[in-house]
């Protein structure tokens, strides 16, 4: 082993490796440079802000499962509940997998209870009548134009104040009840209505989907199926109004108080089989598609976890952070530098130099994926400098066996390296192995441990693959290590050998 | 330390060596022992889960003048009933833990802590748990662990050998049970960041088996083609040989974990960073004695078992000749210096 080609030869390249390091090292901070990202995201235990995790379950009264699409539809409802806050870099997003996720929504700042309210309530869809629509804006002129029959002057006034370009009133709350007459935005704001009391649930369509109309050229369109009662209730509907004047014989869908789509009703539909035709794009058609879907079987959300942190303690939590990664980066340098000599400045570069991938990894994730740093990734960070430099002990204590077996430095240093690697590839792949479940199979805080577990463990390997090995291999050429100075942690002595194999 | 490094010279060439594989019994015993109390006291005791596993709120209030009494007062104004735990952290902050509440008593709870603290509401931090969260997330735990053992044992299996990943996740699981059982005696809280620390452990833990482990197999080889050294003998050699790596790892792991314990407790009380530490430091200390004490003696004893090996053991013993036991003792015959490391007779004290 010791004498074989391969060791030898890249034996004679350690520069180029450290060089080929430092590349990618520049590479990644003018990435950063580029992008502008000047801080790491803190998360919300850090900076302070509300965050809540909300478990979807079937609505009572209802049968069925959850399904993943219903949950990614949840998701988007809560999000436009969110956005209706104003508040920059509030996230919502699912956590987990398949039906079994969860929602997390983190609001920064101090916005206490309005977040919790906001996201707890069940979003229903409904079908209900439109009795006047207008552009989005609070016209004046507009105001009289027509005020609907049978709406009460209150009504009325609500309609004509009413903006749609403002985000509270693009909110959805789950407040709409069913047997109000209700003033409404559509989704994007262009367009406000007056709408009837509900005479279809979402919960009586029984099926729902998107198609492509060959015959038509490429027109997409929207088929749903009613059960029973929706079919009933429907039928009523869609002949009532059906020979009415514009725009009463519209019928809105509205989830979560805001109007979906409303579409004009061209006949009476009593099969309980309707279509739903129009300029649709084929994603707009499927997000209708799955708007109904999700109508039918609407989520409740159990509200998991609610935890709000002020800014004092988030900034408390980020010093104490900070102040450990210090204190156990130092004590780690300290031992390292007594029991290894000189040989502990490889370890000490080799954790300047992870520390600082670690840094600018964080800088770029944040901008690609929204990585946001918590105390549990904090944490995760600190617990791996040991991870790290336990690496750089295997190997080390590898090139000394190698040594005690009467090897010169200079071999040992790449024989013990060909042994050394074996033993820390499996054992980081165990630590990735541990990372990834943790990952997969937690909420919150966990994941953000277990991402900056697996995260350094891979820079483990790719700092002792390119630095540490490429490192020591130059220091064993120095004069000074292969002395077997007293202070260069190969010392015959330190190594427990009576006579000095190699001077 | 030089004279520590050097120590780690005479271990190598087995100039010193400590019986590991011989003296299994006195370890597994100390282990049986230390298993026993641990299901003993979680039996007895059981753990004492946080909310996070129990579903309730906890109100932290950060002011000059925190008062126990005054929280207690202010939690009975909101008109919530029943048990609070009320306790000062560190020395300006005061913490209420609740059970399961409604909402509008949740915000009743807030309300009155600002009011009777002067201080304003969103200056509280505030955790409120679901009842049906706990089961959630300790569902998940378990997977998790299920899973994690389950894939390491695949893994360790063909990287390193089958009985390696065997003994490998015994030593784990004996990990898992004492620092469980720890924190059953001794009543710490467990929360969702200690069972993170929980499944961290067993990464850690392997960490340490599977650099043994893999001096083992360096060590063996080739182990039947001669007839110098048992099975069990080559285990013992190649622990010694890695304890000095062993220790170094550990105590390089433990001290930024030290940290962590010693901050998070020290400046912010009860919290994430504690409980997460002390999990990690205790579970650390217990696995770096299983990946001495308890894996290689389940190896050795798991392939002493093989025809093979059993030959391999009567051949060398032929050669040793007095040395009959060797199976049970193997340092002993591998330099035999000192009446310490003479041969012992087997289920003799």
């Amino acid at each position: 082993m010791s004498t074989t080609n391969k060791p030898v030869k890249t034996a004679s390249r350690p520069t180029r490796t450290l060089a080929i390091l430092a590349l990618v090292l520049v590479a990644m901070a003018s990435l950063v440079f580029i992008q502008g990202s000047t801080s790491v995201r803190l998360g919300l235990d850090l900076r302070g802000g509300t965050s809540v995790t909300l478990q979807p379950r079937i609505a009572p009264g209802d049968e069925g499962k959850v399904t993943s699409e219903a949950i990614d539809q949840a998701v988007s409802i809560i999000r436009q509940r969110v956005n209706s806050l104003g508040v920059a870099e509030s996230e919502v997003a699912a956590q987990g997998s398949g039906t079994n996720r969860q929602i997390v929504i983190s609001v920064p700042g101090d916005t206490g209870r309005r977040v919790v309210e906001l996201v707890g309530q069940t979003a229903e869809l409904r079908f209900r009548q439109v009795l006047a629509s207008a552009s989005g804006i609070p016209a004046a002129a507009d105001a009289g134009a027509t005020p609907a029959a049978g709406v009460s002057a209150e009504v009325n006034a609500k309609f004509a104040a009413l903006d749609c370009t403002k985000s509270e009133n693009l909110q959805g709350t789950g407040a709409d009840a069913p047997t109000d007459t209700l003033v409404a935005c559509d989704r994007a704001g262009g367009t406000k209505y007056i709408l009837a009391p509900a005479e279809v649930l979402g919960r009586q369509i029984s099926k729902a989907s998107a198609g492509l109309d060959t015959q038509a050229g490429s027109a997409w369109f929207v088929s749903l199926t009613f059960n029973n009662e929706g079919t009933s209730a429907f039928g009523a509907l869609t002949s009532r109004v059906t020979s009415l004047p514009e725009p009463t014989n519209q019928v809105a869908i509205v989830l979560d108080g805001l109007v979906v789509s409303a579409p004009r009703i061209t006949e009476a539909i009593p099969s309980g089989n309707a279509q739903i035709t129009g300029s649709f794009t084929q994603l707009e058609a499927q997000d209708l598609a799955n708007v109904l879907k999700y109508g039918a079987l609407p989520l409740a959300f159990d509200r998991g976890e609610v935890q709000q942190v002020s800014p004092t303690l988030g900034a408390d939590q980020l010093d104490a952070g900070l102040l450990a990664g210090a204190l156990g980066m130092f004590l780690v340098v300290i031992f390292t530098l007594l029991y290894y000599r000189a040989l502990g400045f490889v370890t000490v570069g080799s954790l300047a130099i992870a520390g600082l991938m670690l840094y600018l990894l964080f800088l770029l994730l944040g901008e690609w994926i929204g990585f946001t740093l918590t105390l549990a990734g904090i944490a995760g960070a600190i617990v791996a400098i040991g991870v790290t430099a336990d690496s750089f002990i295997v190997y080390f204590e590898r090139v000394r066996d190698e040594m005690r077996e009467g090897r010169t430095l200079r071999t040992a240093a790449e024989t013990g390296w060909v042994r050394a690697r074996r033993t820390i590839l499996v054992a980081d792949f165990v630590s990735l192995i541990a990372a990834v479940l943790l990952y997969v199979f937690s909420v919150g805080g966990v994941r953000g441990f277990a991402f900056t577990l697996g995260l350094t463990t891979i820079i483990d390997l790719i700092i002792i693959f390119w630095f540490t090995k490429p490192a020591l291999v130059l220091v064993s050429r120095s004069k000074f290590f292969n002395s077997g100075h007293s202070l260069s942690g190969f010392s015959p002595k330190s190594l427990g050998m009576s006579v000095a194999k190699e001077a | 330390m030089s004279k520590l490094s050097g120590l780690g010279g005479r271990l190598y060439r087995g100039e010193t060596s400590v019986n590991f594989i011989g003296r299994r019994r006195t370890w597994y015993i100390v282990s049986a022992v230390f298993v026993l109390i641990s299901i003993g006291s979680l039996a007895v005791q059981g753990l004492q889960l946080g909310i996070e596993f129990k579903g309730g709120s906890s109100f932290t209030v950060t002011t000059t003048n925190p008062s126990v009494t005054d929280a207690r007062e202010a939690v009975e104004e909101a008109g919530v009933t029943g048990e609070a735990i009320v306790q000062l952290v560190g020395d300006n902050k005061v913490r209420v833990q609740t059970g399961s509440l409604e909402t509008a008593q949740n915000d009743a709870v807030q309300d009155a802590l600002a009011a009777k603290f002067s201080v304003s509401v969103g200056s509280i931090d505030t955790q409120i748990i679901g009842p049906s969260w706990g089961k959630e997330i300790t569902r998940k735990a378990l997977y998790g662990l299920f899973g994690f053992l389950l894939v390491v044992m695949i893994y360790l299996a063909m990287a390193l050998e089958p009985k390696m990943a065997i003994a490998a996740i015994i030593a784990v699981i004996h990990d898992v049970f004492i620092t469980v059982g720890i924190y059953a005696l001794v009543g710490f809280d467990v929360t969702p960041a200690t069972i993170i620390g929980f499944l961290t452990i067993l990464g850690y833990s392997l960490y340490d088996t599977v650099v043994v482990f893999d001096k083992v197999r360096e060590n063996t080889k080739s182990i039947t083609s001669s007839s110098t050294k048992t099975y069990s003998q080559a285990v013992n050699l190649a622990v010694n040989q890695t304890i000095v790596r062993s220790t170094n790892t550990s105590i390089v792991a433990l001290l930024p974990v030290a940290s962590i314990l010693f901050v998070g407790a020290g400046l912010l009380g009860a919290g994430t960073l504690k409980d997460l530490s002390l999990a990690l430091f205790i579970g650390l200390i217990v696995g770096t004695y299983s990946s001495i004490f308890i894996a290689p003696p389940v190896l050795a004893q798991l392939r002493e078992k093989e025809p093979a090996m059993q030959a391999l053991a009567k051949r060398v013993n032929a050669r040793g000749g007095s040395t009959a036991e060797l199976s049970t003792t193997p340092a002993a015959a591998v330099n035999g210096r000192g009446p310490r490391n003479q041969p012992k007779r087997k289920g003799r004290k």
